[in-house]
C-alpha cells in the first residue's frame, strides 16, 4: 500500500472540514438538547399514574428504539414530504436533526426515568409532608438527586450522537463524513481521508470527554461540599 | 377542643382493607400513642392523616378542614388540588421512621428547604430560626454536615428540626426510633420528650411503651384496622379492657424477658 501522505496533510490542514465539524456539532447539541427535553417529558409520562400516557410512551420507546436511526433519518427526509403532498417539505438539515432528536429521545427517556427511580420514595414523601406541592418536590428534591445519575450515561449518549451524526450523509447533510466522501470520490484516497475524518471525530468526541468530566464532577455528590472549608458555626 | 377528626375512616390496599372504619379524636396539646402488632394499620392511619395515602370512605380532619379532599355541592368528597393539599400539609410535621433528610443538602439546608421555598420566608430569617432549632436538639455543631455525616439518632433529631421549622400545629411520628441502633433511641425520644411538654400536639406511632406510659395522655391500641382500646396509659398499661391488648402487652413483656 502506499500513503500518499500529500493528500492526507491536505486533507488534515485544509479549511474544508471546518464548516462541517461545526455542522456535526450544531446537530449534536440541537439534537440532544431535544432529546432532553423529550426525555424528561417522556420519563414523567413513564411515571404518571395515567396509564394512557404510560402506554404512550411505551408506544414511542418500542417504535423508535426498534426501527433503525438510518431509516428514521431517511423517512423524514425523503417520505415525509410524499406523505403529506410537500405541505412538509424539511431541508436536509433540518429532518437529519429532527430524526435525530426523535430516535434519542427514546433513550433519554429511559436514562432520565431510571434516574428518577433511582431516588429513595422517602425523599419526595418528606419534601411533600413539608408542604411542598408535587412540581416543587420534583424540582427541588428529587431531580437534582437524580441528575448525579443521569448525568453519566446522558455524557455517553452525547459522544454517541456526535458519531451518529455521520448516518446524515446519507441525505447530504454537509457534515464531516459526508464531506469525507466528496473528497475521496474525486480523489479516491480513501483511506488517507477517512484518517482525516477520523480525527476529526477523535478531537470532538475528546473534546466532549473533557466536558463530560468537568460536569461530573461538579454533580458528584461526594465532592459538593461547598461549605467545607467554612469553621462549623457555634450557637446556644 | 379537637384539632384531628377521624371519622370512620375506611382505607384498603388492592384486596386488603388496612383500615376499618377508624373513628379517632385527638385534642389540641395531646399526647397521642398509636401501639399495636405490625400490620394493625396505625402507619397507615397516620399517614392519612396528612393525605400521604388516600382514604376510600370517611373523613378526616385537621383544625376543621378536610385534608386531601373538598366537599362538593352534592356532599361527595372529591380529591382536591395538589396546591391546596400542600398548603395544609405544611402546617402537620411529619417524623419518618428512616429520617428522610434530604441527602443532596446540609443539615441547615434540609432545615430552612421548605420555609424558603414554601413559607416564602426570608434565607437569613429561616436560617436564624434553623440555628436556634439545631441548638435545641443539640445539634449546634453539624449545621453544616451533610445526612451522611450523621449518625441516625443526630439525623432523627435533624428531621424533627426540619419538621418544626414549619411551625406545625401538629406533629405525627411514625415509629421515629425504630431504625435506630438503641444507644441512639433515647436522644430522639428526650427530643420528643421536650416537644410534648412545650405542648405540641403529638400522634405517635411507636413500640417504645416507656415512652408511651410516662409521655402520653392517651394510649391507642389498633388491631386489624380498628381502635380497639383507647385509655389514659396508667390504665392501659395496668387494666387493658380489651384481649387484644392484654395479649399484645403480654407479648411485650415475654420479649422483654
Amino acid at each position: 500500500m502506499i500513503f500518499d501522505s500529500k493528500a492526507f496533510l491536505d486533507a488534515l490542514f485544509s479549511d474544508i472540514f471546518f464548516m462541517p465539524a461545526i455542522t456535526t456539532l450544531g446537530v449534536t447539541f440541537i439534537a440532544m438538547a431535544g432529546a432532553m427535553i423529550l426525555g424528561f417529558g417522556g420519563a414523567l409520562a413513564a411515571l404518571s399514574r395515567f396509564a394512557g400516557l404510560r402506554w404512550l410512551v411505551q408506544g414511542y420507546l418500542g417504535f423508535f428504539r426498534g426501527v433503525p436511526v438510518l431509516v428514521q433519518i431517511v423517512f423524514w427526509y425523503n417520505a415525509v414530504p410524499v406523505l403529506t403532498n410537500n405541505a412538509i417539505n424539511l431541508p436536509a438539515l433540518v429532518a437529519g436533526t429532527l430524526a435525530l432528536a426523535l430516535n434519542e429521545g427514546a433513550y433519554m427517556t429511559e436514562i432520565i426515568r431510571s434516574g428518577l427511580l433511582s431516588v429513595d420514595p422517602g425523599q419526595r414523601e418528606a419534601a411533600r409532608a413539608l408542604g411542598m406541592t408535587k412540581a416543587k418536590a420534583l424540582r427541588r428534591i428529587v431531580l437534582p438527586q437524580a441528575l448525579a445519575v443521569i448525568i453519566p450515561p446522558t455524557g455517553n449518549q452525547f459522544i454517541a450522537m456526535l458519531k451518529t451524526t455521520s448516518l446524515l450523509f446519507a441525505i447530504a447533510v454537509p457534515e464531516i463524513f459526508s464531506t469525507g466522501t466528496n473528497i475521496y470520490s474525486q480523489n479516491f484516497r480513501y483511506f488517507e481521508v477517512l484518517l482525516v475524518v477520523s480525527i476529526w471525530y477523535l478531537v470532538l468526541t475528546a473534546l466532549l470527554t473533557a466536558i463530560q468530566k468537568l460536569i461530573e464532577s461538579r454533580f458528584d455528590p461526594r465532592k459538593s461540599r461547598k461549605i467545607e472549608a467554612l469553621p462549623a458555626m457555634e450557637h446556644g | 377542643m379537637a384539632l384531628v377528626e377521624i371519622a370512620n375512616v375506611h382505607k384498603r390496599f388492592g384486596q386488603q382493607e388496612v383500615l376499618r372504619g377508624v373513628s379517632l379524636c385527638v385534642n389540641a396539646g395531646e399526647v397521642v400513642c398509636l401501639l399495636g402488632a405490625s400490620g394493625s394499620g396505625k402507619t397507615t392511619l397516620l399517614r392519612c392523616i396528612n393525605h400521604l395515602e388516600t382514604i376510600d370512605q370517611g373523613e378526616i380532619k385537621v383544625a376543621d378542614q378536610l385534608i386531601g379532599y373538598t366537599r362538593g355541592s352534592d356532599g361527595r368528597l372529591r380529591e382536591e388540588r395538589d396546591r391546596e393539599t400542600s398548603a395544609k400539609r405544611a402546617r402537620i410535621g411529619m417524623v419518618f421512621q428512616r429520617f428522610n433528610l434530604f441527602a443532596h443538602l446540609t443539615a441547615e439546608e434540609n432545615i430552612i428547604e421548605a420555609p424558603v421555598q414554601v413559607l416564602r420566608q426570608s434565607t437569613e430569617a429561616a436560617r436564624k430560626k434553623a440555628h436556634e432549632l439545631l441548638a435545641s436538639v443539640g445539634l449546634a455543631n453539624k449545621v453544616h454536615h451533610y445526612p451522611h455525616e450523621l449518625s441516625g439518632g443526630q439525623q432523627q433529631r435533624v428531621a424533627i428540626a426540619r419538621a418544626l421549622a414549619m411551625e406545625p400545629r401538629l406533629m405525627l411520628f411514625d415509629e421515629p426510633t425504630s431504625a435506630l441502633d438503641p444507644e441512639l433511641v433515647g436522644e430522639v425520644l428526650e427530643t420528643m420528650r421536650r416537644l410534648a411538654q412545650s405542648g405540641m400536639t403529638m400522634i405517635v406511632v411507636t413500640h417504645e411503651m416507656a415512652f408511651a406510659r410516662e409521655v402520653a395522655d392517651r394510649a391507642i391500641m389498633m388491631a386489624d384496622g380498628q381502635v380497639v382500646e383507647d385509655a389514659p396509659p396508667a390504665q392501659f398499661f395496668s387494666a387493658p379492657v380489651h384481649a387484644r391488648t392484654r395479649t399484645f402487652l403480654a407479648r411485650l413483656l415475654e420479649k422483654q424477658a
